[in-house]
């Protein structure tokens, strides 16, 4: 696992982390984003964010596609807390695999989601891709959520690229996505 | 190509005698995001472990929270509070013995000075009886340049109790 903690008390820390690369949304907005360098040597891929959206709506669900595969080779679980409620939800074999759920224009304009999503044995050639997300965001108000995700592909190939697009609208100024590797 | 490695540990603290709170202070803006790990036990039974940011008492913080506490998955949420939480709610956190209470905290983007601080955490206190993940919001668009961590109403930060912040950068 790649969990930061596990990292940290694993010693060797400098060493087995690296930043690969960072796409921070400029003024103009985004519609998607897409990491087409993995780095060279790395066993897990983890890629931290925070994230808004130009939606005219509550939430925009983030949406995760490897090697530009838009095929329904994807699934993806959630179970999350909306502060009133804790639900459960499993996609259909879709063209996806949701890995947050950001907030939009519904709500104050400095109010970002922060998401860790961590993929896994990201380039073993015998194994489908799973990767696990912990993502949130609070308004002060009803309407904030904290999710706990967990997304397959199914394709044993291995990542070659990434790209993450909102399900509505484009991405927001100043949203930031960057991609770390981890070796084994 | 990989710009280097990272995930530097900043500062670390051990408790030796129970005390009331720690502050991580004067952290650099050089870094992209925070994590901060602890592994904690409390003075006193049924607390939480807190935290607050640039010694902000005020109440512009708010959060959501996911829960299990071994017969129920829930949720719950506090507006305009003056807290964050990192572990414990239904349960209160260990008091007593060998057992702690750990929370990874994971403060993106923490020193822009664009949009307000959200911060996502595990935490794991089986031993006190509950598992959470929470989403903290602080609305202020300050650059965070210090964190206290601290308990609940008259509980300190237990001996034992270890506290470390990491600061990631990105490429």
């Amino acid at each position: 696992m790649i969990l930061p903690g596990v990292i940290a008390s694993s010693g060797g820390v400098a060493s087995s982390y690296e930043s690969i690369a960072t796409y921070t949304i400029g003024s103009g907005g985004s519609s998607s984003i897409t990491f087409s360098s993995m780095g060279t040597g790395f066993t897990h891929l983890q890629i931290r964010s925070i994230q808004r959206t130009t939606a005219a709506t509550t939430v925009a669900t983030g949406q995760m596609i490897f090697n530009a595969d838009g095929g329904s080779n994807y699934r993806f679980h959630l179970l999350y807390g909306t502060g009133a409620t804790a639900t459960a939800y499993a996609s259909p074999q879709t063209t996806y695999m949701g890995v947050s759920n950001a907030p939009g224009t519904t709500y104050n304009a400095s109010m970002f989601c922060a998401v860790v999503v961590d993929i896994l044995d990201a380039f073993n050639t015998n194994k489908y891709k799973t990767v696990k997300t912990l993502n949130g965001y609070d308004v002060n108000a009803s309407g904030g959520e904290l999710d706990l995700m967990s997304g397959v592909w199914m394709n044993t190939n291995a990542i070659s690229s990434i790209t993450l697009t909102p399900s509505t609208g484009n991405w927001a100024q100043y949203s930031s996505f960057a991609l770390y590797g981890v070796k084994a | 190509m990989a710009a280097g490695a990272t995930y530097t540990p900043i500062a670390s603290f051990t408790v030796s005698t129970a005390q009331a709170s720690y502050t991580f202070s004067s952290i650099s803006g050089i870094y992209t995001d925070l994590v901060l790990i602890a592994s904690v036990q409390l003075s006193a039974s049924g607390q939480s472990f807190l935290y607050q940011y640039n010694g902000d008492n005020n109440t512009n913080y708010s959060l959501t929270i996911l829960k299990g506490n071994g017969t129920s998955a829930t949720s719950d949420r506090r507006s305009s509070i003056n807290y964050q939480l990192a572990a414990g709610w239904d349960a209160g956190l260990p008091s007593s013995g060998s057992s702690y209470a750990t929370a990874i905290i994971n403060i993106n983007n923490y020193s822009n000075t664009t949009t307000y601080k959200t911060s996502i955490c595990r935490g794991s206190n089986a031993a006190g009886g509950d598992v959470t993940s929470t989403v903290c919001l602080w609305r202020n668009t300050v650059a965070i340049n210090s964190i206290t961590c601290y308990s609940g109403a008259s509980a300190n930060l237990a001996a034992g109790t270890t506290l470390a912040l990491y600061g990631i950068t990105a490429a």
